[in-house]
């Protein structure tokens, strides 16, 4: 390990700043980061010990105690769930006989759950080690099992297991434009920063990650902000539950988002850009690598961008580690610096005070894709298409209960009964359009419409039928916040766990009218007084959940508070302990 | 030209450029309930219980810039529930046993509980597990009472140099960890001396054989209320 320690420190330059980077590096040799190497890294890097500690203790795909040397993890999103994941991952605890989140006594294998892995239109899908496996099936468990207990490293597992697919259904303005690398950054060039920040502005283009800011504006106040070095970085945290858009143009569509990237650097005078990859799309690194690559060897990246004299720009792959809230900007500049991923304060904004304190822009990877093209095609040609106020097209990513999930490029202002007519869904009971954070939409909503001043989406579209239970929807949305909140302020922190408890009473038939009267308190508090949009949103689903599916709730609950103790549930240590489950072991003979 | 001036309640309230909200306030004697602020410390806005209303808008008033002709709402009934729930919160969260502790009469979080008239819990107890640290031979570490404010790890770090304390884990998760391999207290160099020592607003980072010294009833939120000790003018401590 010392010498792999070593290697791994050197190989990132002994940078603080990359030390996300490096305690991946650490997981992925040693399978946890122990308090030794917490300590050896800690003193190569000349940071306090506190501080990495702090680093691997904050990251879901950080261990800082032994975990299996095969580590699974099952993508625990509600599409996964209808799909049969928990059935599935109770097949495998079953098969090396642990319980989930546990061990094997040999050191084999563990088993746990992990937030949305994006692969939503082919779940139930899962992590093993830095590997992602779709299209799960008691079969490919089986096999899967196989080979764990045959003891061959991931990497040497067949190709077929890792086969991601693609599914674009609809294509439209970005999708379906011819564009072949450097095209952006030609027409870029030609136009000059001037011409492309006009360009952007006459586009409307406004921000896709969901919460709609002014493209141009951002690139204005980063243009113009002092600074020796700008930076551009490529927010590829594609976090939302029920989001696999930005897999499908990382995948099939990198030259547009690495040109986007590039026509961000002229339209604001940056030399260095910055990709953060979410560490669940691992296929992804390697193509993104070589993209990179091909694009150093081409003049795309490097001196003189493009054979522009004095234009220097190039681009480092950065990847994430299981952390929802580093989708937000400025909780993402924290985790490129080495950091938690705690939101900033603003102000400062990272326009001006973004990646180690200069000015930066932090765009969504399907606007960067939009950007390249404007660059290509103007402003108008963007503009008309859309609505006035939300000018283009939105790729949406369906899944849920419909014939054919996947990708659709919509005109904004589509209406989401056109979408799932597209894709196939029958007996809506409910939609959630922009995930948990978004909005639940009833089945008689679905003449609204994709746009930021109607329904505002991140791009994830998740269908529910009618023989769905809603409320185990809201349960699955509650329990996800609770997992994702960084913990940094009160409301936040403490109240996703208080909903995630109460939604998880209500559906286990124990809940009261007043648990219900306190999901509301809860979710109304967070949105007031939170510290970021995941605190500020993560009420939504129960509060959207009580104001239209409100007889679901009332159904379930009693008019007078139960006991808050479980008394029989508090006897479960006891009974471990003893190892006995038998009726004497219960205060209700009923139970086990 | 005169002070700038934004109006709390309706009072005017004057500040200098660069102060935020709560600091314009407390510099005013007017109180605002807090418990992560201090003012030697830049703020960062953990705890929320310091949110105010900003022309209609909720902000925590320690991170909130002052601007000249701002409309912020405190002592409202809204506000003050707002409030409430928040310090419920935070009893919820851990283990928190007001008639036993030792800093009872001298903690901020029971003082703003009462400001507040937060009289008895209203979530379900979370009850966490959370270790007791009497490892260093003049401090207890006591965790079960941490409200996770980060005036020890911002003092250590920043006043005494020695990073003593940090924070990892993550959401409910989130917990206090010492600068040692061991995990340790006393395996680190904290000295009864430090900064660290004097910021804990809870009962979380203790002085041993000193718990008693003043008797309880005589202690400095026993004789009067938080909101006027806060702003009372005061020696420097």
């Amino acid at each position: 390990m010392d010498r792999d320690l070593s290697a791994i420190l050197a190989r990132h330059h002994h940078d603080g700043g990359r030390l996300v980077q490096i305690l991946r590096d650490v997981m992925a040799v040693a399978g946890h980061i122990s308090p030794g190497a917490i300590t050896r890294v800690a003193e190569a890097l000349a940071l306090p010990r506190g501080h990495v500690e702090g680093v691997a203790g904050f990251y879901s795909f950080f261990a800082t105690e032994p975990r299996g040397r095969y580590r699974v993890r099952f993508s625990d999103n509600v599409t996964d769930q209808m799909a049969g994941s928990r059935a599935l991952a109770q097949r495998m605890l079953d098969a090396f006989r642990i319980e989930l989140g546990e061990v094997s006594r040999d050191g084999l294998v563990s088993v746990g759950l992990t937030s949305c892995t994006g692969l939503c239109d082919q779940g139930p899908a899962m992590l093993v080690n830095d590997h992602a496996i779709a299209r799960l099936t008691p079969a490919r468990i089986g096999a899967i099992t196989s080979l764990i207990r045959g003891g061959s490293p991931v990497a040497q597992w067949p190709d077929n297991l890792f086969r991601i697919d693609s599914h674009i259904r609809r294509r439209d303005l970005l999708l379906g434009a011819p564009f072949a690398a450097g095209d952006g950054v030609a027409a870029a060039l030609a136009r000059g920063a001037a011409d492309v920040r006009l360009q952007i502005e006459q586009s409307g283009l406004r921000g896709r990650g969901g919460a709609g800011f002014s493209t141009a504006t951002k690139w204005a106040a980063c243009a113009a902000a002092p600074g020796p070095v700008r930076h551009v970085v490529c927010n590829a945290d594609e976090g939302e539950p029920g989001t696999f858009k930005d897999r499908e143009l990382l995948a099939h569509h990198l030259d547009l988002v690495l040109d986007g990237m590039t026509v961000a650097a002229v339209a604001v005078g940056a030399t260095h850009g910055l990709l953060y990859l979410r560490g669940e799309y691992p296929f992804l690194i390697a193509p993104i690598q070589a993209a990179l690559a091909d694009r150093r060897a081409r003049g795309l990246l490097g001196r003189d961008v493009g054979g522009a004299r004095g234009f220097d720009f190039d681009i480092e792959l950065h990847v994430g580690a299981g952390a929802y809230v580093c989708g937000e900007e400025s909780a993402l500049l924290e985790s490129l610096e080495g950091k938690r991923g705690i939101p900033r304060n603003r102000p400062p904004y990272p326009v001006t005070h973004g990646y180690r304190q200069q000015p930066t822009v932090v765009n969504n990877v399907e606007t960067l894709a939009a950007a390249a093209l404007i660059a290509v095609h103007g402003g108008a040609w963007f503009r008309a298409v859309g609505t006035p106020r939300s000018a283009g097209t939105k790729i949406l990513s369906v899944s849920g209960d419909v014939e054919r999930p996947g990708v659709y490029e919509v005109p904004f202002g589509t209406a989401v009964r056109d979408v799932l007519a597209e894709a196939g869904a029958l007996d809506v009971q409910a939609v959630q359009v922009g995930g948990p954070s978004g909005t639940l939409l009833a089945g008689s909503e679905l003449g609204r419409r994709i746009a930021f001043e109607d329904v505002p989406s991140a791009g994830a579209v998740m269908v529910f039928d009618r023989t769905r239970d809603i409320l185990g929807v809201v349960d699955n949305f509650a329990r996800f916040f609770a997992h994702e909140s960084c913990g940094f302020c009160t409301p936040c922190r403490v109240g996703t766990t208080l909903n995630h408890h109460l939604m998880a009473r209500v559906c286990a038939g124990k809940g009261s009218r007043r648990d219900v009267d306190d999901l509301v308190r809860v979710s109304r508090l967070m949105k007031a007084a939170s510290h970021c949009g995941l605190g500020t949103t993560a009420g939504n689903p129960v509060l959207d959940a009580l104001a239209k599916f409100r007889p679901a709730f009332d159904a379930r609950v009693a008019s007078e508070p139960g006991p808050a103790f479980d008394l029989d549930e508090a006897l479960a240590p006891a009974r471990e302990a003893t190892a006995r489950d038998d009726a004497g072991a219960h205060l209700d003979p009923e139970a086990p | 030209m005169s002070e700038p001036t934004f109006t709390l309640d309706g009072d005017d309230v004057p500040f200098t450029e660069g102060q935020t909200i709560l600091q314009a306030a407390l510099g005013a004697r007017r109180y605002v309930p807090y418990l992560c602020f201090h003012k030697d410390f830049k703020p960062h806005g953990s705890c929320k219980v310091c949110t105010v209303k900003v022309n209609g808008h909720h902000a925590a008033g320690c991170t909130t810039p002052a601007r000249a002709g701002d409309v912020v709402e405190s002592q409202t009934e809204e506000l003050t529930e707002l409030r409430r729930d928040l310090v419920q919160f935070l009893f919820t969260e851990g283990n928190h046993f007001c008639p036993s502790c030792e800093q009872s009469g001298r903690c901020t979080l029971q003082a703003v509980g009462y400001e507040l008239g937060v009289t008895q819990g209203h979530y379900n107890p979370l009850f966490p597990t959370r270790p007791l640290d009497a490892s260093h031979p003049d401090v207890l570490l006591e965790l079960n009472r941490c409200i996770l404010c980060e005036l020890c790890v911002r003092a250590s770090a920043q006043v005494d140099r020695k990073h003593v304390f940090a924070l990892s884990g993550r959401g409910l998760t989130k917990h206090l960890v010492v600068n040692a391999e061991s995990g340790r207290l006393g395996d680190t160099d904290l000295a009864v001396e430090d900064k660290a020592m004097k910021v804990c607003p809870v009962g979380a980072i203790l002085r041993k054989r000193r718990g008693f010294t003043v008797p309880i009833g005589e202690r400095t939120f026993d004789k009067a209320p938080i909101s006027q000790v806060l702003v009372a003018p005061h020696e420097e401590d």
